[in-house]
This record gives C-alpha cells, sequence and structure tokens, in this order.
C-alpha cells in the first residue's frame, strides 16, 4: 500500500513547498511515440464512431456493442493494467489521452465512460490494491472487455461517503452483505463490482474514515437487484438503483484490507476526476470545433456569424480555459503515476475542466441558434452529457470544498 | 511465409486545403498531418493476416525521412516484425523507378515469398513502384490485387478492373502484388501491440549501405522530373443548345458522335 497517496494532512503550508513538490522545472510537452500512437489510434477509432453513431445510441437506448468490442480489440480497456496481465502497463496519463481523444473526436462522453467503468472502477483499483488470486482472476479479463462497475452513492449518504449505510457482517468465512446503493452505472452488463460497504459503522468507528471495506463482486447475483433511473443523457449506458439482501461473499473477495478501504478508495476516485475532467476538456473541444465550422459557414447578415466577437469571444474564451485545465489534469495524472499526492490537482483540474467544459458546450450551442436545439447537430446531446460533470463523479461543490479546505488551508465547510 | 511490404508515409491530403509551395514543385507540407498511405494500410494488414494464418515474418520498408518513423511503427504494432527505413538526402525528388531501385538495393538480399506494396500512393498516385519493383527483381507481378489465396509455390489473386469486372490470376511465387483498398479491414493498432512495436528496432539504412551510387538515385537516377505542380484554372464550358426539343436533341447526338462517344 502506498501511504503516500493517503496523506491527506498538511497540504501545502506554503509556495515554495507546492513549487518543489510539483517537480516543475522538468517540464516536457512532448509525447512519446508510444503515447503519439495511443493519440491517433484513439483518433481512428473516435472517426469510426462519430456523432451519428452515438446519435442513434443515445436516441434509441442501446448500448454500443461494436464500439465497445473495436476498443477491446484495440487493447483500450488494459491501458492501465500491467503487461503481464495483458495490458499496456502505462498509466493514467495515457489513459487521458486516450480518453480526451476519444471524447473530443467524436465519441462525446461515452469516450470517457465505458472506459472509467471498466478501467479505472475495476483494472485500476485491483490493480494497485488487489493481491495475486485477484489480480489472477479479474485483470486479464477486464483487459480484453469485461465490464465493471463501482456501487459507491447512497441514497442517504449522497456526497458524504463516509456516512454510507451499506453493512457487511462477518459470517464464518464469508461476509453478508445488505443495504442500498443509486446510481450505480453499468451495473446490468458489469461482470464485476466494487462494492463499497461498512463492515464497521460510523457510530462505532474509531475514526469516520475507518470502518469502510471494499469487495469485489461478481455480477449477476441474485441477491443484487437492479431498478433503472431514467436519466438526462448518455443513454447508450444505463445507471441503476442496486439493492443488496443477504449477498454472501468470501473473504477472498475483500480488496485491500478491512476496514481501511477508505483510503485506497481514494486511489480509485482520484482517476475517476481526471477521467471526468478529461470528459469536460473534450466535449469541450468537440463541441467548440463543430461550433466554429458552424460559424465559418452561417451567413444570415453580411459576414458569417463567426466574424462577430459574440460569438467568436465566448469560443475562444473556453478554448483557453480548457488547454489550462487540460495541462493541470495531466499533472495530476502524472502524480497519481509517481505513486505522489495529488487530490489538489486532481480536485482543481476538476473544477477548472467543469467551468471550462461547461462553458464551451453552452456557447457551442448559442452559436447554433435554434439549430443548437435540434438533435440532428448533436449539441444537444453534448449538452446533456457535460451537465453530468458538475454533479458527478463528484459535485462541483464538494469538489470546490476540498480545495478550500485542503489546498488553501480554510476551516472546513460542511 | 516470408513477406515484405513497401509502405509510404504521406500527408493527408483528401480534406486538407493544400498549396504549392514556392518551388512550384511539390506542396506545403507544413500543418498537414502525415499518416501511413492508405493502400499500404491494406497491404500491411494482408501480410500479418497471411502470417497469422502461414506463420512466418513481415518487414516493412520504406523509403522516406526521419519521419517515417512513425509510420513504420505503426506497422509494428500492427504486426509486422521488422521494419527498414532507407533514408538520405541523395533519395530526395526521387521519381518511381529510382525509388524502386532504392528498395530492390535492399530487397534482393533479403529472403522473400511476397512483397506487397499499395496499389498507389495517396500523395503522388504513380501506382509503378511496385511493377518496376518486381521487373528489377525478375518476379511476376500482378496490380490492384483484391484477393489473395495460396497453392503450393503459387498463388491465386483477384485483381479489380473498371466496370465492376475482376480477373483472376495464377501467379508463381515469389510475386509481387500491389493491394487495392477493401482487400481486408485493417485492424486498429493495439495498445499491446504499440508496447511491442517500442522494443522492436527500425533499421536504418542511407545510400553508402545499400550499394547504389548518386547518380542512380535521386533526381538524377530518376526518369520523370517533375516541371511544376498547380491547381487547374476553373474553366466553365457550358453550351446552351437553342431550339425545338427536336432540333436539340439532333444537336446532342451530333455532339456525342463528333466526340467519339456513341
Ligand atoms: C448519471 C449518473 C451516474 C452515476 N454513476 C455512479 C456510479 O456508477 N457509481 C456511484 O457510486 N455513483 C454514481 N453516481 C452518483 C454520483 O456520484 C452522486 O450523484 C454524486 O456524488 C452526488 O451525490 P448526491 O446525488 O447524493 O447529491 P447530494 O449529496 O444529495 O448533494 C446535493 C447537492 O448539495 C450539495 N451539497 C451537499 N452537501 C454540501 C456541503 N456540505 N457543502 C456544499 N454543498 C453541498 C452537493 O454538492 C449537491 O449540489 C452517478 C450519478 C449520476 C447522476
Amino acid at each position: 500500500m502506498n501511504c503516500l497517496i493517503i496523506k491527506r494532512k498538511g497540504f501545502y503550508t506554503n509556495r515554495f513547498e507546492y513549487v518543489l513538490k510539483s517537480g516543475w522545472g522538468i517540464m516536457d510537452f512532448e509525447l512519446t511515440a508510444e503515447q503519439k500512437m495511443i493519440v491517433e489510434t484513439a483518433a481512428e477509432i473516435a472517426h469510426d464512431y462519430g456523432p451519428e453513431y452515438w446519435r442513434e445510441k443515445d436516441k434509441n437506448h442501446e448500448f454500443p456493442e461494436d464500439f465497445w468490442k473495436s476498443l477491446a480489440e484495440a487493447g483500450f480497456p488494459g491501458i492501465v493494467i500491467p503487461e503481464k496481465y495483458g495490458g499496456g502497463g502505462m498509466g493514467m496519463f495515457e489513459m487521458l489521452l486516450a480518453m480526451e481523444t476519444l471524447v473530443s473526436e467524436g465519441c462525446g462522453l461515452a469516450g470517457e465512460w465505458f472506459l472509467c467503468l471498466s478501467s479505472v472502477f475495476g483494472g485500476l483499483s485491483i490493480t494497485k490494491h488487489g493481491n495475486d488470486a485477484q489480480k489472477e482472476k479479474y485483470l486479464p479479463r477486464i483487459a480484453k472487455g469485461m465490464e465493471f462497475c463501482l456501487a459507491l452513492t447512497e441514497p442517504d449518504a449522497g456526497t458524504n461517503t463516509l456516512n454510507i449505510k451499506t453493512l457487511a457482517v462477518e459470517d464464518g468465512n464469508d461476509y453478508v452483505v445488505n443495504g442500498q446503493k443509486i446510481f450505480i452505472s453499468g451495473a446490468d452488463r458489469a461482470k464485476g463490482m466494487l462494492l463499497v460497504t461498512r463492515t464497521t459503522p460510523l457510530e462505532k468507528a474509531p475514526k469516520r474514515t475507518l470502518g469502510l471495506t471494499l469487495f469485489l463482486v461478481d455480477l449477476p447475483n441474485p441477491a443484487v437487484e437492479i431498478i433503472p433511473i431514467e436519466k438526462h443523457g448518455i443513454n447508450y449506458s444505463k445507471t441503476f438503483e442496486v439493492y443488496i439482501s443477504d449477498l454472501r461473499v468470501p473473504r477472498e473477495s475483500v480488496l485491500g484490507e478491512v476496514d481501511k478501504g477508505w483510503y485506497l478508495l481514494l486511489d480509485t476516485l482520484n482517476p475517476e476526476r481526471m477521467s471526468f475532467s478529461a470528459a469536460a476538456c473534450g466535449l469541450g473541444l468537440l463541441a467548440i470545433k463543430k461550433a466554429v465550422e458552424y460559424a465559418k459557414e452561417r451567413k444570415v447578415f453580411e459576414a458569417p456569424i463567426g466574424a462577430h466577437q459574440a460569438i467568436q469571444f465566448p469560443l475562444a474564451e473556453a478554448k483557453a480555459k480548457i488547454e489550462a485545465a487540460r495541462l493541470l489534469n495531466y499533472k495530476a495524472a502524472w502524480l497519481f503515476d509517481r505513486g505522489q499526492e495529488c487530490g489538489a490537482e486532481a480536485n482543481m483540474a476538476k473544477v477548472a475542466a467543469v467551468e471550462a467544459g461547461t462553458e464551451a458546450v453552452y456557447h457551442a450551442m448559442q452559436t447554433f441558434g435554434g439549430y443548437g436545439y435540434a438533435v440532428e447537430y448533436d449539441v444537444e446531446r453534448w449538452w446533456r452529457e457535460v451537465n453530468l460533470i458538475r454533479l458527478a463523479p463528484v459535485t462541483h461543490q464538494m469538489a470546490l470544498a476540498f480545495i478550500g479546505q485542503h489546498v488553501l488551508g480554510l476551516p472546513k465547510s460542511y | 511465409m516470408d513477406i515484405i511490404v513497401c509502405v509510404k508515409h504521406v500527408p493527408e491530403t483528401a480534406e486538407a486545403e493544400l498549396k504549392i509551395d514556392a518551388s512550384g514543385k511539390t506542396i506545403e507540407k507544413t500543418g498537414l498531418v502525415f499518416d501511413i498511405n492508405e493502400w499500404d494500410d491494406y497491404a500491411l494488414e494482408e501480410a500479418v493476416r497471411i502470417k497469422e494464418k502461414f506463420s512466418g515474418t513481415v518487414t516493412a520498408i520504406t523509403v522516406g525521412p526521419e519521419d517515417s518513423d512513425s509510420t513504420l511503427r505503426k506497422c509494428l504494432a500492427r504486426g509486422a516484425d521488422k521494419a527498414i527505413r532507407l533514408t538520405d538526402l541523395k533519395f530526395t525528388n526521387s521519381d518511381a523507378y529510382a525509388t524502386a531501385k532504392i528498395l530492390y538495393s535492399i530487397i534482393k538480399n533479403l529472403h522473400f515469398d511476397l512483397i506487397l506494396t499499395g496499389a498507389q500512393a495517396g500523395d503522388d498516385g504513380s501506382a509503378v513502384v511496385g511493377p518496376v519493383l518486381a521487373g528489377l527483381l525478375g518476379v511476376p507481378h500482378a496490380t490492384m490485387v483484391k484477393k489473395i489465396e495460396f497453392g503450393e509455390g503459387k498463388a491465386v489473386v483477384n485483381r479489380e478492373l473498371e466496370g465492376g469486372l475482376e480477373e483472376r490470376l495464377e501467379v508463381k511465387l515469389p510475386a509481387v502484388f500491389t493491394v487495392q483498398t477493401g482487400i481486408n479491414e485493417p485492424r486498429y493498432v493495439s495498445i499491446m501491440g504499440i508496447r511491442k512495436a517500442m522494443q522492436k528496432e527500425i533499421r536504418v539504412m542511407g545510400l553508402a549501405d545499400i550499394g547504389l551510387n548518386e547518380s542512380e538515385v535521386g533526381e538524377a537516377g530518376s526518369w520523370l522530373k517533375i516541371e511544376k505542380l498547380y491547381v487547374p484554372p476553373v474553366e466553365k464550358q457550358a453550351e446552351f443548345l437553342q431550339g425545338s426539343p427536336d432540333e436539340i436533341a439532333t444537336k446532342i447526338i451530333e455532339i456525342l458522335k463528333s466526340r467519339g462517344l456513341v
């Protein structure tokens, strides 16, 4: 276990410490030949599964079977999985490059979504904290496209993760789990679930952050009932209420240590945050590109609409903000890949990316005028997609609260 | 089966806004995206499929500048075992004949059962490097190949002809085939493939290594010289025919006949 990552106190007490720790001075923005090839392949896949494809999938509420098959054949779910288990043995940085490119070159949020569910929730969590048997069991399959999901959120805990009630009780060599989860994406297709429970209820835990335990659960399982939640967008993937009644899981399926789950979970939640920041940036870039093409062509008075500052400047501003957010997000991944504390960067990147991405899609829609509201022009779908990222995986407010408390050292605001 | 695939690193020009450069003989390359020539992509895929079926090796060879490494790496990532880049300033402005000579000078020393190239390159579209190479090697060739099957010491190939026709040929091996797009569906480069590609070496050779002299390559060794590259002026050549429908029909027939079209 890497204790550096879980250090949550004493973030940056002074400016110099921040600069020193951040490894500035060895900057190199050149991608390696390997990374360039990832980007090129991602772009190629995204061009084969462009906006029209997703328009249909979203409209028909249909899982993108062939897209996922192509991604799996190209080994994308295995980017972060060690070579020994059939993956690429690369890091979150490479994963972000892949996600961002898939999203911005035409897939929209889907370019990130499925990889996050399978590779980050499953692949990365197990790579980081699984034992040999768990790695043997899951990683080669995830690298080939086995789907996964994360069951963390609960109706009565929400953003307050430590308040979860799902309880796992020891029974012989097993644990018996009961509880309720909500907004669990991909639970219908997933063959594995990273389930977050309490083994010690909050009131009995010596510390709020103690008493959580992570389980790797094989799905489907009759003790796990799922009910779909109709939602605003991302209709090519379903999200569920999950009811867990007397689910029996063997002791071997505990990921990491009993009662210490919270500390491990950060190694899933930070990369999840980075993934969604990449998605926000990618969506912004995609929408801007489409808006720019349109703004060059569309003429209603003499000049094309793109000649007007009212159209041009908001797009330019969003573009500048996206590029800044991308760099911060890359830095978060860079720190994570080196086993360093990355919470500050991951949350700051999330805040910057959501604002920039949302602004970009908003103004892209404005650029299209009435056509922005027509399904055929795709922007309305990207708007529905980007809207998720201020709510999940961490709400915008909670990301700000993290920065206020842990980066600025202000009193806890919640 | 040992297969050699000749590939070219070319700018993607189909959708780009092209400008002629100051020399007036080539296009402005800055800002253009370079990638493996589309036809070569199919040739490489076909080679890898044949290797997967019959075992053997695939060697990708290119004549081009250092940047061509990205195309060779792509070939390695997709399943080629070896890659050779032939690079020398003296090779600049080689026509198809000189390029074929450069390829020949290295290929003649390698073992091969089959050589595949793209039917043409997206940048100059000359479509003759393959046939000239076959000529130099003294082996048979087939162009515009859409399907390849193997028999004892021979291959049976389908060639795409105009008008939707296909021709089936039996060809003695070793041979050179120039491959038409659509012969297969090229796979994506895979993450594992990328990893493997980084561990494989790209052999780089120049004029001195291949036993040719300066006069045999580049402009000096070429039979063709580009005089000028230009965008043809847009011309409007519409003729409005006047008269009654019968008169117009008669005129149309006359025009078609006079141009040998009917
Ligand atoms: C489409 C979708 C897919 C999802 N997929 C998954 C999944 O696969 N797995 C999973 O586990 N979860 C998933 N989630 C859940 C998601 O992570 C949560 O919805 C999110 O964390 C917010 O929790 P909540 O909805 O309960 O909001 P609440 O916690 O109820 O918050 C409501 C609002 O109040 C604000 N708020 C609350 N407390 C404070 C405070 N102290 N200070 C300031 N503001 C505060 C919040 O920021 C938010 O704006 C998904 C959600 C959606 C919408």
